[in-house]
């Protein structure tokens, strides 16, 4: 009998893997239980956005992440899909909070200088003016004084930009590369 | 009669985009004899950056937990995004000493410390646990019997199920539709009522975010729902104000009025229509409005 021909459709690099990257994720808030992912898929049925993108599988990034493929998840913009719906959260037999690692992965594209929405860049100057993330015309706050609405309370801002620096976010506002818009690819939409 | 008190958290997008929520809740709100306490000093919740730095977020929003536990006051918000934020950062740094302490760290070079012990409720919360549907039953004077809506409760205030608290059940949310049938109002089933408006993500795409809401503003029609109900900004800018841009792309009329549960509320409270901004709806409720006066 012939030798039955093996396939390796999927193969990983050796190369490409970071050993160290499960145990960075590990530690930041949420993501604790991401070796507890046992692969069910739960996660990938009940997520809105797996049904938008090839890529964004809940429980294909939670394989990613322990595998240690950090370089092929931080440079996919389609992490930023995730519209934090926290149904896998709820979902997950493992108690594994794959929007949490999300974050942390997000968290750590932005930290590593690599991408960074450019709406958040836009809320981060205006909140920094204002302690709103959006800029309120004068004529709106006039309008809330002729309906006799309370004043809009104030905000130190000096105090948010002390905050900005001390967790590291200012060093990294205006290098990060922008992400203006996320193209879904084709055939990824379904019909 | 309990008097009712709380820091009021009004947010960014309110003020920004939708005074017609902040008008008709405050007007609502004063009738029932709950008292709001404007902020002393206020930023945004944190919700915005938790994706590019959620220890960032964790200090904006523990920033404003602060002011609460100054004031020993629980925290009232009208935002789904405030109120998860706010919860959950009080909750985190409440349990976990390791990371209070870390953003103690930060909270230290403005001279605010973060201490626990107050609370944050989401106005479905507060009008359910500490008005009572019987106390708001008791102010409804024009039953908007014949009416019949759908609702939209939203993610943030159901999901995480175990960091939310509260008891509604993230799959089939109850209380909004508790709230709603006080009104008089028939509250009608549709299709996947918990999936997300997509609200989040619209700032990086846009046909995600306007496939859901198309495909849930067909279901709630297809229930035969004259209006659709919310209690988050994120998610009114979401089927009202971009429902005419939905239209056009898609091209095909849904015209579903969204109110804010506040105006629906108000309306069976017989507070005038102008006082509550249905006028400043996008989507005009004008057939609901004549049906409600006939
Ligand atoms: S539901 Fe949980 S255990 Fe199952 S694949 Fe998703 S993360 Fe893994
Ligand atoms: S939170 Fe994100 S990953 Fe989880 S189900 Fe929702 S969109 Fe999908």
């Amino acid at each position: 009998m012939a030798e039955a021909q093996i396939e390796y459709p999927r193969v990983v690099n050796i190369q490409r893997i970071d050993p160290k990257f499960k145990h960075e994720i590990i530690r930041m808030p949420g993501a604790e239980g991401i070796n507890l992912c046992f692969q069910c898929g739960t996660c990938t049925a009940d997520c809105v956005i797996s049904r938008f993108s090839g890529f964004y599988k809940p429980r294909r990034i939670a394989r990613m992440v322990q595998l240690g493929l950090k370089d092929r998840l931080l440079s996919n913009d389609d992490i930023w899909l995730c519209t934090t719906c926290f149904t896998c959260v709820d979902h997950c037999p493992q108690g594994v909070e794959v929007s949490s690692i999300v974050r942390a992965l997000r968290n750590m594209a932005v930290r590593e200088n690599r991408v960074m929405p450019s709406v958040i860049k836009a809320f981060a100057s205006n909140i920094l003016k204002s302690g709103y993330v959006y800029l309120m015309p004068s004529s709106r706050l006039k309008r809330r004084e002729a309906e006799g609405l309370p004043q809009l309370p104030r905000s130190r801002v000096e105090d948010l930009l002390e905050l900005f620096k001390a967790t590291g976010f200012m060093d990294v506002l205006e290098s990060a590369e922008s992400i203006d818009r996320i193209e879904l690819k084709a055939g990824d939409r379904r019909g | 009669m309990a008097d009712l008190e709380y820091l009021f958290f009004l947010g960014c997008l309110i003020p920004y985009r939708l005074v017609s929520y902040e008008v008709s809740a405050r007007r609502v709100l004063e009738r029932l004899d709950v008292r709001l306490i404007e902020m002393p000093e206020f930023n945004c919740c944190g919700f915005p950056f938790a994706p590019a730095n959620y220890e960032l977020t964790l200090c904006l929003a523990a920033r404003n937990l602060c002011q609460a536990e100054q004031k020993e006051l629980s925290i009232l918000t009208l935002c789904n995004g405030c109120f998860a934020t706010l919860n959950e950062t009080n909750k985190l740094l409440e349990e976990d000493g390791k990371l209070r302490e870390r953003i103690n760290g930060y909270l230290s070079r403005i001279g605010m410390e973060f201490k626990g012990g107050t609370t944050v409720k989401h106005l479905v919360h507060m009008l359910t646990e500490d008005v009572g549907l019987e106390r708001l039953k008791e102010h409804v004077s024009i039953p908007l019997t014949g009416l019949r809506v759908a609702q939209h409760t939203g993610c943030h205030i159901v999901r995480p199920a175990k960091v939310v608290g509260h008891g509604d059940n993230p799959e089939d949310p109850k209380m909004l539709k508790d709230l709603i049938r006080v009104t008089g109002a028939e509250c009608v089933d549709y299709m996947d009522e918990a999936e997300c408006c997509g609200g989040p993500i619209i700032g990086v795409n846009e046909d995600v975010p306007f496939d859901l809401t198309r495909e849930k503003l067909e279901r709630v029609k297809a229930a035969g729902a004259q209006a659709l109900i919310t209690v988050c900004p994120s998610c009114h800018m979401m089927y009202d104000f971009n429902q005419p841009r939905i239209e056009r792309a898609f091209n095909q009329k849904l015209g579903i009025p969204v109110l804010h549960y506040t105006q629906l509320l108000g309306l069976a409270m017989g507070i005038p229509a102008e006082e509550l901004k249905l006028n400043q709806l996008r989507v005009k409720p004008t057939d609901l409005l004549s049906q409600l006066k006939r």
